[in-house]
Order: structure tokens, then C-alpha cells, then sequence
């Protein structure tokens, strides 16, 4: 089974990659990119073949490692 | 008195942590990573600087999870002593052992110069000996010592008095120009400055020495 983990700065985080990602956008040339946000994205293949526990699992992972809570929110998508 | 330095894959400010240790008179042990039992009679414990894990992840957040960890986490928590500097105060904050996260510097560029510290608390065994409002220049290098924590925690930091340094001028966007904290009992500190690199006339300053020596001196005198 797959896991795909999203992390993302949680809102009301700064994130200054985000902000330098957007004035390049602008110094390209794309005008109307109000914010830009960066995050993280990973994939894990799963020997669980249950949906519900293998969704149980990821999220204990994220919240022992794959995401810093006290700045980063995640989201858990499973298959 | 006896001292560890903890050493991870990617550490490399191990060894100038030892000398300062070795330098204010502490018996240094080097610990690897993958240790999973510290030294008997242990009265600190180093966390240096360096990329741990090539901080990957996050940084610091590997090296949290070593076996040596839970170890040091279980060292402090009955009360011991734990210094951790750049990369270790990043392990620190990882470890949940310090509140807070460091992020990428605001300005995104590697950060590598002496800076003026305000010492905000004398509260501790490393800050006693400078005194409140002392001020002092320290080396930082690093890309992600952007502290930040909710304004809750922000405050209680300030109320309990556990924000050890400040930044007289911030160079990374640390929330409050925080340089370094302690925990509750005021016996770990982390920092994104490094003291190991100020011990000597040939570092170009000497005010890292003094941590090092007052932690000595409250060790002794405990």
C-alpha cells in the first residue's frame, strides 16, 4: 500500500522560501502570485494492507517525525 | 567533574566542544550516536554543532531519534545538565527537551560572524558568571537558527526568565532576537552561538570561556 505525507508550514508561519520563491515568480514575469507556500512531499510504500490501520501508522509517524507539529501541519493520504 | 560530547554522523564541532569542556577542567568522553548508554557519574552533556544527518528531514529531527537520545532526554529529565549548541540546540528543540522550533533564516543566507550577545538571564550555571545585561560577542554559522515559538510560549519564556541571550543585532529573524533558551530548571541550554569557538586569543575573542567556566564552578560547588 502507498502513503503520500504532505507537510506544510502551518498558517501564520512565516516561510521565507515561500516569499523568495514569489519575487522570483514576479522578476519572471508572472504577474498575480498573491502568496506562495513551500512544503514537503513523501512518498512511503507500505507492507500494511489495510487501509484504516495503515493511515493509523502514518500518522504516528508524522507525529514522531515526518512533521514538526510546533510549526508544520501534514496531511495523510493513503493508496 | 566528568563531560560527553555526543557525536552524529555530520557533527563537526565535536572536538572544539571537548577542548572547551577539557579547557574549564571537565574529564570529556566522546559518545557516538549509537551508544546506548552514557558514562556513569556524568555531570553534562554536549550536543555540538555541525549537519547531523546531513539534516535531512529537518534538522536536527534524525539525530533526535538516535538511541543515544533517549538517553540524553532521560539524563536531563532526572535533572541533569545538557548543552546544546547550533545543531544541538536544534536536536534539542527536536527532542521536545526545549520548546520552539528553528526555521530557515529570514534573509535564507548562511549566517557566518561574531555577534553581539545580551546575556537576558543570569539564572543558570552558564550565565551566572557574565551577569544580566552583559554583553558579549560570540561566533554564529548557520542557515536555520530562525527561532520561533507561538506568542504563548514566547511569553512564558520571558516571564520565567529562561531566555538566556539575545541577538543586540538579529541576524537570522529569530522571533524576540532569541538566541538561546533554557529549559524549566534552567539546567539545559541551547543556543545557536557558539561558545567553543571564543575560548581562545586565537578565535579573536575569548567570551565563550565563561560558560564553560561556570558551569564548572556550579558543578563543584553543587
Amino acid at each position: 500500500m502507498k502513503a503520500t505525507v504532505t507537510v506544510m508550514l502551518k498558517n501564520g508561519v512565516l516561510d521565507p522560501q515561500g516569499e523568495a520563491v514569489k519575487s522570483a515568480l514576479g522578476a519572471l514575469g508572472f504577474a498575480g502570485v498573491d502568496a506562495v507556500r513551500q512544503g514537503k512531499v513523501i512518498e512511503l510504500d507500505l507492507a500494511e494492507a489495510d487501509a484504516t490501520t495503515a493511515e493509523a501508522t502514518v500518522t504516528d509517524m508524522c507525529e514522531k517525525l515526518l512533521a514538526n507539529t510546533v510549526i508544520e501541519s501534514y496531511r495523510v493520504e493513503i493508496g | 567533574m566528568r563531560a560527553a560530547v555526543v557525536t552524529f554522523p555530520g557533527s563537526n564541532c565535536d572536538r572544539d566542544l571537548a577542548v572547551a569542556f577539557e579547557a574549564a577542567g571537565f574529564d570529556v568522553h566522546r559518545v557516538w550516536h549509537k551508544d546506548t548508554a552514557l558514562p556513569d557519574n556524568l555531570d553534562v552533556i554536549g550536543l555540538p554543532g555541525g549537519f547531523s544527518f546531513g539534516d535531512y528531514l529537518r534538522c536536527g529531527a534524525i539525530a533526535a531519534n538516535a538511541p543515544i537520545c533517549r538517553e540524553v532526554k532521560a539524563f536531563a529529565e532526572r535533572g541533569g545538565h545538557v548543552l546544546g549548541i547550533c545543531n544541538g540546540f536544534q536536536v534539542l528543540l527536536e527532542t521536545g527537551l526545549l520548546p520552539g522550533a528553528l526555521m530557515r533564516n529570514g534573509s535564507l543566507h548562511f549566517v557566518c560572524k561574531p555577534v553581539g550577545l545580551r546575556v537576558e538571564s543570569a539564572a543558570s550555571p552558564y550565565t551566572a558568571p557574565y551577569g544580566k545585561g552583559a554583553e558579549i560577542t560570540i561566533p554564529v554559522a548557520h542557515h536555520d537558527g530562525n527561532f520561533q515559538a507561538d506568542a504563548d510560549t514566547l511569553s512564558m519564556l520571558d516571564a520565567e526568565g529562561r531566555i538566556a541571550f539575545r541577538y543586540a543585532e538579529n541576524p537570522n529573524g529569530s522571533a524576540g532576537d532569541i538566541a538561546g533558551i533554557l529549559s524549566e530548571n534552567h539546567r539545559v541550554l541551547g543556543m545557536m552561538p557558539h561558545p567553543e569557538r571564543a575560548i581562545d586569543e586565537m578565535h579573536g575573542g575569548t567570551d565563550g570561556a565563561a560558560l564553560f567556566a561556570g558551569l564548572a564552578e556550579a558543578l563543584v560547588s553543587a
